[in-house]
This record gives C-alpha cells, sequence and structure tokens, in this order.
C-alpha cells in the first residue's frame, strides 16, 4: 500500500499564513476525525457525535469550518504558530512547508519500536508575500479567500474518492488507528511536522522536526 | 439489482438515503441563514444524531424537505435540488445556485450498506459543510438582511439549471457508491452576479421574460415556494425588513422603497418593481412524480412567513411610456398605484404658451437685455438655471412633464415651487431699468444733481417731521 501524497500551495501575506493554514488543516483533520468510539460487547461500537464550528477570518475573507474541539484547535493552532515563527526567523525570502501525515502504527517486536506507517500526507507550501499598500492587502484578501476556496474543494475532491482508509479497529487496535487522547473527538493518527526553505530555494538548510503529535518514545 | 440485497440492508440503505437527504437540505439552508453555525461535538453517542454529525433540524426546513420528496426518496432519474436564490426589496430576485443530489445506475454490489456506505454517507456530509462556506452565496448570505434576502426551494424531479446564467460553474461535493446506484451531490454556481445591476434599469420584458422563462412549466405558483433563508417566528412581518437598495447598484434616485409617496418617477428612468401578480398564473407542478397536492392559485393563502413572493409591492408596468409616469408608492403599500398621464392635466403653461411665445422677442433669456444687471441675485439664478427651459417653450407637439417635488405644499399659493420660478421667470421689466439710456447721459445727470439736491433741502422739513413719525 503505497502513502497517499497530495499537495497544496498557497501564496500568503505575512499576518494571513496563521489562519491560511488553520483552513487548510482543520477542513482535513474535519474530514480526518470521527466521534469518540465506545466500545460494546461483542466487538461492537458505537461512535460519538461530531460538531462544527464556522470561524471567520480576519485577514482572509473566508470562513473556515472546523470540528468542535478546543484541544484538537489548540493543538493545530501551536503547530501552526511555530511553523509561522520559524518562517519569520528563516529570513526574507518566506517559503515553506507545513505537512500533516496520518499514520498507522505498527507493533514491532522488542527491542524494535513500534513502526509508524503513513498512510495520507498533505503538504502544505507556502510562499508569504510582502505588500506595499493597504490596497494590494485588501486585494490579497480576497484572493486567497478565493485560493483557500480552491484548496478545499481540491481536498473535498481528494477525500470523496474512497481510497484506502485504515480499518475500524477493535478495542485493542484503536490506539494504533486513531488518536484516543482528545475528550471530544477522534482524529486518526497525524503529525504535524514543518520545513522551511532557505533563500535560495534548494532543499532544507534548516531542518526543525518537530513532532508534535506522536506518540511515539524516542 | 435489489435482490442482491437483504432486505434489512435495503430497508437500512433507504433510511439512510432518507436521512441523507433531509440532513443535506439541512446544512444547505442553515449555511445561508446569514449566520455562522456552531454545534457541539459529544463524545457519548445520543443516537439520534445521524451519520454521527451535529447537524440540527429546523423544523420549517424538515417540513418543506419532507413535503417535496412527498414519501419518495432520491433516486435514479428523481433529483432532489435545492436552489438558493437571492431576492432584493425591490422585487427583483436571482438565481445563485442550485445543489443537487442525483443518483446514477452505477452500482457498487460489494459495498456494506450499514458501515462503509454510511460512514461515507456521513463524510460527504462534511464535505458539504465545508463546501457550502466556499461557493460565492456563501459571502452574499452573510450579508444579508435589509437590502436583500436569501432563498431556498426545494424540489424534486429534474435538475434546473437554465436560471444560473450563462458561464455558471459546478463544483462536486463528492459520491457515493451502494447497491442501488450512486449517488452523487454537487453544486452549480452562479459566476455573473453583476446581471443585478442592468436588471434594476430594464423593466422590460426580457427581464419578466426570464423570470417567468425559469418557471415556465411552473410560474408564478412556484415562488411561492421560495422560503427565506432566515429563521424567524411565524408572523413576522418580513417586509419590515427591507429598506432600500444595495450599493452595487446604479439605480434612479427615485426608486427606492423610503421615497415619499408623492416621488414621481421619471419615465424612462423606471426604477419601480417589475409586476407580481397577486394571484399567480396557474401552472403545473415543477416536481414530476409528486402527487399534486398543492391547489393552483394558491400564493394568497400561504403562510406570510414561507412567500416573500405573495407580498403586494408596488407596481409599475414594464411597458412605462414615455408619457405614462407611474406614482410611486412605498414598499409594501396595498394602495392601488395611480397611473397619471399627462393627457388628463391641463398644460401648466397654457396660459402663457401663446404669450411666451409671443414675447420671444422681449425675452430676456433669449435676448438677454444689453446692459441692466440681475436685479437680484435670485434672478440672476433663475436666468441661468431655467435658460435651458427658455428653449423648451411648450410647442403643440412638446408636452411638458410637470415635475413636483416631494414635500411641495400648494395651499399657501396657487403653484408650487417649481411652476412659480417658471412663471416668474419672464418678469415685466423694471421701469428703472427700462429707461431709454441713449436719451439720457452720464453728463446730465450730474447736472441735474444740484437741482435736486436744492429741492430736497427746501424741503428737508417735511423729511424730518416723516422720520420722526417712525420712530
Amino acid at each position: 500500500m503505497n502513502c497517499r501524497s497530495e499537495v497544496l500551495e498557497v501564496s500568503v501575506e505575512g499576518r494571513q499564513v496563521d489562519e491560511a493554514m488553520l483552513a487548510l488543516l482543520h477542513t482535513i483533520l474535519l474530514h480526518r476525525s470521527t466521534g469518540k468510539f465506545h466500545y460494546k460487547k461483542e466487538g461492537t461500537y458505537s461512535i460519538g457525535t461530531v460538531g462544527t464550528q464556522d470561524v471567520d477570518c480576519d485577514f482572509i475573507d473566508f470562513t473556515l469550518v472546523r470540528v468542535s474541539s478546543d484541544e484538537l484547535d489548540r493543538v493545530i493552532r501551536k503547530a501552526v504558530a511555530e511553523f509561522k515563527d520559524a518562517l519569520g526567523n528563516s529570513g526574507s525570502d518566506g517559503m515553506g512547508q507545513i505537512s500533516l501525515e496520518f499514520y498507522q502504527k505498527k507493533k514491532s517486536r522488542w527491542p524494535f519500536s513500534d513502526e509508524c506507517i503513513p498512510w495520507e500526507v498533505w503538504s502544505i507550501k507556502v510562499n508569504v508575500v510582502n505588500l506595499a499598500n493597504e490596497q494590494e492587502r485588501q486585494i490579497c484578501r480576497e484572493k486567497v479567500g478565493e485560493k483557500l476556496g480552491e484548496k478545499v474543494i481540491n481536498i473535498v475532491e481528494v477525500i470523496n474518492r474512497h481510497e484506502y482508509l485504515p480499518k475500524m479497529p477493535t478495542q485493542s487496535e484503536v490506539y494504533n488507528v486513531f488518536d484516543t487522547s482528545l475528550k471530544d473527538v477522534q482524529p486518526y493518527l497525524y503529525k504535524i511536522t514543518y520545513q522551511i526553505t532557505d533563500s535560495l530555494g534548494t532543499s532544507v538548510s534548516t531542518t526543525m522536526r518537530r513532532l508534535i503529535k506522536d506518540t511515539l518514545a524516542l | 439489482m435489489d435482490s442482491d440485497l437483504s432486505p434489512q440492508d435495503k430497508k437500512d440503505l433507504d433510511k439512510f438515503i432518507k436521512f441523507f437527504a433531509l440532513k443535506t437540505v439541512q446544512v444547505i439552508v442553515q449555511a445561508r441563514l446569514g449566520e455562522k453555525i456552531n454545534t457541539c461535538s459529544s463524545s457519548s453517542p445520543t443516537g439520534s444524531d445521524w451519520f454521527n454529525l451535529a447537524i440540527k433540524d429546523i423544523p420549517e426546513v424538515t417540513h418543506e424537505a419532507k413535503k417535496a420528496l412527498a414519501g419518495q426518496l432520491p433516486g435514479i432519474g428523481r433529483s432532489m435540488c435545492v436552489e438558493i436564490s437571492l431576492k432584493t426589496s425591490e422585487g427583483d430576485s436571482m438565481e445563485l445556485e442550485t445543489w443537487c443530489l442525483e443518483m446514477n445506475e452505477k452500482c457498487d454490489k460489494d459495498i456494506k450498506v450499514s458501515y462503509t456506505v454510511y460512514n461515507r454517507l456521513s463524510l460527504l456530509l462534511k464535505s458539504l459543510l465545508a463546501i457550502t462556506r466556499v461557493t460565492p452565496a456563501y459571502k452574499l448570505s452573510r450579508k444579508q438582511g435589509h437590502d436583500y434576502v436569501i432563498l431556498y426551494r426545494i424540489y424534486f424531479g429534474d435538475v434546473q439549471l437554465t436560471g444560473l446564467g450563462e458561464g455558471f460553474q459546478t463544483v462536486r461535493v463528492g459520491i457515493v457508491g451502494t447497491p442501488i446506484g450512486t449517488i452523487t451531490l454537487s453544486c452549480a454556481y452562479r459566476t455573473n452576479l453583476a446581471l443585478m445591476s442592468s436588471r434594476q434599469f430594464e423593466r422590460t420584458g426580457p427581464i419578466m421574460g426570464i423570470i417567468i422563462d425559469h418557471y415556465v412549466e411552473r410560474p408564478f405558483t412556484n415562488m411561492a415556494h421560495m422560503h427565506p433563508c432566515s429563521y424567524r417566528s411565524p408572523g413576522e412581518d418580513e417586509g419590515g425588513t427591507y429598506a432600500g437598495i444595495e450599493d452595487s447598484q446604479e439605480v434612479c434616485t427615485t426608486s427606492f422603497s423610503t421615497s415619499p409617496p408623492s416621488q414621481m418617477v421619471v419615465p424612462g428612468k423606471e426604477g419601480g418593481v417589475p409586476q407580481v401578480p397577486a394571484q399567480p398564473t396557474h401552472g403545473t407542478a415543477a416536481e414530476h412524480g409528486r402527487i399534486p397536492s398543492c391547489p393552483t392559485g394558491q400564493s394568497p393563502q400561504l403562510a406570510p412567513p414561507t412567500s416573500c413572493s405573495s407580498e403586494v409591492k408596488t407596481v409599475s408596468p414594464s411597458d412605462a411610456l414615455e408619457t405614462t409616469f407611474t406614482r410611486k408608492v412605498g414598499a409594501f403599500v396595498n394602495k392601488a398605484t395611480t397611473q397619471v398621464t399627462t393627457t388628463s392635466l391641463d398644460l401648466p403653461f397654457a396660459a402663457f404658451a401663446p404669450r411666451a411665445y409671443d414675447l420671444q422677442e422681449n425675452d430676456p433669456m433669449v435676448h438677454p437685455p444689453p446692459s441692466p444687471a440681475p436685479s437680484s441675485p435670485l434672478q440672476g439664478s433663475l436666468h441661468s438655471n431655467t435658460s435651458s427651459h427658455s428653449g423648451g417653450q411648450p410647442q403643440d407637439d412638446f408636452v411638458m412633464v410637470d415635475f413636483k417635488p416631494a414635500f411641495s405644499k400648494d395651499d399657501l399659493l396657487p403653484m408650487d415651487l417649481g411652476t412659480f420660478y417658471k412663471e416668474f421667470q419672464n418678469p415685466p421689466q423694471l421701469a428703472s431699468l427700462s429707461i431709454d439710456v441713449s436719451v439720457q447721459s452720464m453728463a446730465e445727470d450730474l447736472d441735474s444733481l444740484p437741482e435736486k439736491l436744492a429741492i430736497y433741502e427746501k424741503n428737508i422739513d417735511e423729511f424730518d417731521a416723516f422720520v420722526d413719525t417712525l420712530q
């Protein structure tokens, strides 16, 4: 089984980075989260309810839909903030990539640690532009809003191909497929990483791998 | 086909499709309410949240959806459509998008109904939640209120996309294969929103034609099925929210619904409302295959919150002639409009017409006097403002249009201000100004001064006595 890989590219102004990333990451996670599983006897389970929230962006003409889970929102915001800081610190170029990877854990025998097998990776390439005046910023607001709309349509298109999804696990296996740490929703196991491209546009000169969400103990 | 499906699976699948259709309608309409939607996640399943999603059920919307479905399910050749349109306070309406839930014949026999189909339908609803915030109508719906409202209409049968204008785009939300066919959910949305501004001026056949053509098989009967995408308590007067026109249009200033009752509309720059018949013409029901449970001519009987279109608005005929103009009444006033034609008016300058014609030689507009300055700034301004009117003296073949400005009173003067100005644009020359200048020269004036002074000195006592009486 090959890992499915999708790339999305956006060009945004500096102050739009947060919201643009949140919009795309939350849209993906909305589709990759279920309600909490409640296992019953005989291997059956029931699924909790997922609520949604509309969030208006301040710097982009866009409203994103996210899962109603403050915990999940906090985690994603933290990751995006770190990415943005890294982008800001990298220099004037402002190009980077944030990746959302869904994976499954596969237990290995001792002494080897569990394997993480990704089954879907979303890479969002960001190009930060600098704008000279307010008029350009206003145009950028609208344009980025439209672009995000197009990206949402792309995401939905990929997801609705109904390609590989991990099988619904039994109670003992649920931790290998889903992130069960949140109270109210249950996304598939995921991790967010980012890379900053240097000003030459070549491959990464400063690679910072931050495993925001990884239950693997290294 | 169905024989491969167990009865339980078939029953489950029908239930899933039915509730999926109802939830789809809820998501779409709620996304056009103009508000942000928030629902809570719940870790303990309540058993009532279909597809494991917290989607509220607005009872009115469910009722309309069930009415449209009328016991049937979306199936092959039977699509369920939710049409979203915009209606301005002037009565203009424009279709914005049509969401279609369809089924095609491609079956997926191996798919598990109770598990995979259910989960994929859930995924499709999530996609719908995301996509409904992305189409252009979302932004419009967030700004609805005083100037326009968003309406929805649910119908069953063939998809109608003609009202979306040219160049409409389609976005596919997703598909779910089932053993009896593949469910597809898509949205066709209008891209040309600029139509609104040109429509404002064209109160002629084509605009009406567009509306009529769209509903060619089911004309205004189905306007009655348009419902506002707003969660208001029944009985509230919807008309009260309309106050004016959206800023995007270059509208004739007299066309606002808040204009005073006496304001006239200039012919040819008609800003009035296209005629909406109070009694819609009869037509077949839109929904093919639907039991015609709706009586014809139904719109006046419908409850107020559910039929925006049955409001009685001002009517100005689309075929306004040059000599006919309509007294515009404030919106939602049930008075019949009065059509005033110039033939029923007395020519305002009937008395003056021949005189003006004859006096053209003496008319100071046409032949300005050689030297005298205007005796007052007002007269000066009359000259400049009304000089254009001098050329427009009433001729036999020229019809004067009487402008009656707002708030004019005709009880104090026998005429209004405009007429006053026009009548007095030709005042008789002042006696002192009509002195034949060539007779007297400046020198003679100066010579006669001492004589005058002597006379005044002689009569000084009289002058003093006069001044005393004034004190």
